[in-house]
């Protein structure tokens, strides 16, 4: 294989290297990022909307009411949660703690399993 | 492969003069988005189904509208400091790379803008 032609991260996950709870971790953080910052487009419309008027506020709370703007907004919170929990957990690494490949991997689960709590918790508390 | 030394390259195209400010501010958002996560996610999820007057009347305390345009300029500087990393890591050639860095700037602090002064219209209405 030439040297131009060789795969580029991420694109090597995969193909070439098995994917590992580090390596999906990592790239999902930047998924999820991603997905947030056009998340965000959501938020400022509900927000102009509110600022427009009662009739834009009823159109936007309509929007996000329907069943997929519901799906958008329970799947938009999960990303938000993944990102705080792995972003905690990358703090955790930048202040030097928790490298070993044990703790990686059982911080790792830690992110997963609070994503999912935090996000079911803040539905059933916060949207009965 | 280029016979010029590594010195020979950089010089003349001059230092950067930010150091580690972009990871250190990407740091700090960071932190600072942990308490204002919770509370937006919350507070959203919980507000966002009130009436017209009633949404109103919870966005125009100062708290609550001081919570909220602090979230946002977090979020949209993080979320420019976030997308420049990506970007830097996997898009080329490097003009695009600039083109959509350019791009998402101008986008992200236009929506902060729109989204922030929103917020004041309906605190200081």
């Amino acid at each position: 294989m030439s040297a131009t032609k060789r795969p580029l991260s991420p694109f090597m996950i995969g193909p070439y290297y098995k994917p590992q709870m580090t390596s999906v971790l990592s790239i999902t953080h930047r998924i999820t990022g991603t997905a947030l910052v056009v998340g965000t487009l959501l938020l400022v419309y509900w927000l102009a909307a509110a600022a427009l008027g009662p009739q834009a506020y009823h159109h936007a709370q309509a929007v996000l009411g329907s069943m997929l703007g519901q799906l958008l907004m329970f799947l938009w919170t999960w990303a938000l949660f993944y990102h705080m929990a792995n972003g905690i957990r990358h703090l955790f690494w930048d202040a030097g703690y928790g490298f070993e490949m044990p703790d990686a991997t059982k911080s790792g689960w830690a992110v997963i399993w609070a994503s999912i709590i935090l996000t079911v918790l803040c539905w059933l508390i916060a949207a009965p | 492969m280029s016979i010029r030394t590594p010195l020979a390259r950089v010089r003349g195209l001059g230092s950067a003069k930010d150091g580690t400010h972009h990871w250190w501010m990407q740091r700090v958002t960071s932190i600072a988005l942990v308490p204002l996560v919770l509370w937006f996610a919350f507070s959203m999820l919980r507000y966002s189904r009130l009436e017209y007057e009633a949404f109103q009347h919870w966005l125009s305390s100062p708290i609550n509208a001081g919570l909220m345009v602090t979230f946002l300029a977090t979020v949209f500087y993080h979320a420019k400091l976030g997308m420049q990393v990506i970007y830097e890591d996997y898009v080329r050639p490097e003009w695009v790379m600039y083109v959509a860095l350019l791009v998402t700037q101008f986008v992200l602090f236009l929506l902060g803008a729109i989204s922030i002064i929103s917020v004041l219209k309906i605190a200081l209405a």
